[in-house]
């Protein structure tokens, strides 16, 4: 069974930039979340609040997939074609959200 | 890290299996497009959570009343999650929600620095962060588990709902939440925690299981014979993403 073993592999050395960066990018994600618990409990509830937990958790996104999901530096046409078909989500949130409160004003009166 | 195992060599063309599509491999490509997929389906979920959430008007509080759960009104999602294991009756909002975030970002991290040993071909620093990866999915799925059975006992509180029964209504105590009863609110926020969390769960044992597969194969040197440890980065992938969702049903289940 093992007879076929490669010799020939080379570890190769850790980069420390490397591994800097990637602890960096842990740090920003820690430090956004403790940010949005610091929100969630001085800014009173409301749309300014709700729109800042979005745009928060957008940046968090944006972070996890570019870096440590290597988006950000894979070919231009894979970023296009995952993050085009996205767009569609952001219309259908706009949709619905229109669509609870219409209903929600049809129960109100 | 391109490899060219998927290459067929000899092969030219575009189709003839002598090129990489936006220069990805197959296999990673292919992982890109069902993320995208499931992407759908989490989004559809959480857009439907949030138009059941604006069907429902927003519980009157202010920071000195206490929280009286009502089925007409959509509860606050901070007083429903104020609990944490060992530390019964305390008041602590949000709290283990917090931890269970900042445990599954870091198995996230550390799912990371495996990936980036696999391109280093080290096999030991694959498996000691894969490993951790793996503590990390199970301690999230542990927390999640307590934070259901904590959810389906209740607070004891118990709500007053109308029931109609023979052609009367009635007024009838529930405790707890299932999904026919709801002490917190509107019985659809039960069922949405469940399908959601649920849902996200669901992802989480998968990815916990596929990572195992992965670091098994890691340890009996599959990749190092190979000569390359994609198989790593695609499993990677996909736990990013359930990371990733976290982020998002976290924000809009627990802080909105």
């Amino acid at each position: 069974m093992m007879e076929t073993t490669n010799n020939n592999i080379q570890v190769q050395p850790a980069d420390p930039a490397k591994i800097k960066k990637i602890w960096k990018v842990a740090g920003i994600l820690a430090l956004i979340t403790a940010v949005e618990f610091v929100i969630a409990f001085t800014v009173s509830s409301g749309m300014p609040r709700n729109s800042l937990f979005i745009l928060l958790t957008l940046w968090k996104a944006f972070y996890i997939v570019s870096e440590f999901m290597h988006l950000k530096h894979e070919h231009k046409v894979l970023i296009w074609s995952l993050g085009l078909p996205v767009v569609f989500i952001i219309w259908l949130v706009i949709a619905l959200l229109n669509e609870g409160s219409a209903i929600f004003s049809y129960f109100v009166g | 890290m391109s490899q060219t195992s998927t290459l067929i060599p000899g092969a030219t063309g575009v189709w003839g299996g002598g090129n990489k599509p936006m220069n990805a491999s197959y296999g990673k490509l292919m992982m890109w497009f069902f993320l995208l997929s499931d992407t759908f389906s989490f989004s559809g979920l959480l857009i439907a959570y949030g138009m059941l959430r604006y069907r429902f008007p927003a519980y009157p509080h202010s920071p000195t009343d206490s929280f009286l759960p009502s089925a007409e009104h959509w509860p606050i999602p901070e007083l429903v999650f104020d609990a944490v294991p060992f530390l019964h009756g305390v008041h602590l909002p949000l709290v283990f929600v917090g931890i269970m975030t900042f445990i599954l970002i870091l198995s996230s991290v550390t799912m990371v620095l495996a990936v980036e040993a696999g391109h280093r071909m080290d096999r030991e620093a694959v498996q000691k962060w894969m490993l951790w990866t793996i503590v990390g999915g199970i301690t999230f799925l542990g927390c999640q588990a307590w934070e259901w059975a904590h959810f389906i006992d209740g607070k004891g509180v118990g709500m007053v709902v109308k029931e109609l029964v023979d052609g009367k209504w009635v007024e009838a105590m529930v405790y707890g939440a299932n999904l026919e009863a709801n002490e917190y609110g509107p019985q659809v926020f039960a069922n949405l925690f469940f399908f959601i969390t649920g849902f996200h769960g669901t992802h989480v044992l998968s990815g916990i299981i596929l990572n195992f597969i992965i670091f098994y194969n890691v340890v009996v040197g599959t990749y190092d014979k190979r000569g390359h440890y994609e198989m790593v980065e695609k499993v990677g992938l996909y736990w990013h993403f359930v990371d990733l969702v976290w982020v998002f049903v976290f924000t809009f289940f627990y802080l909105i």
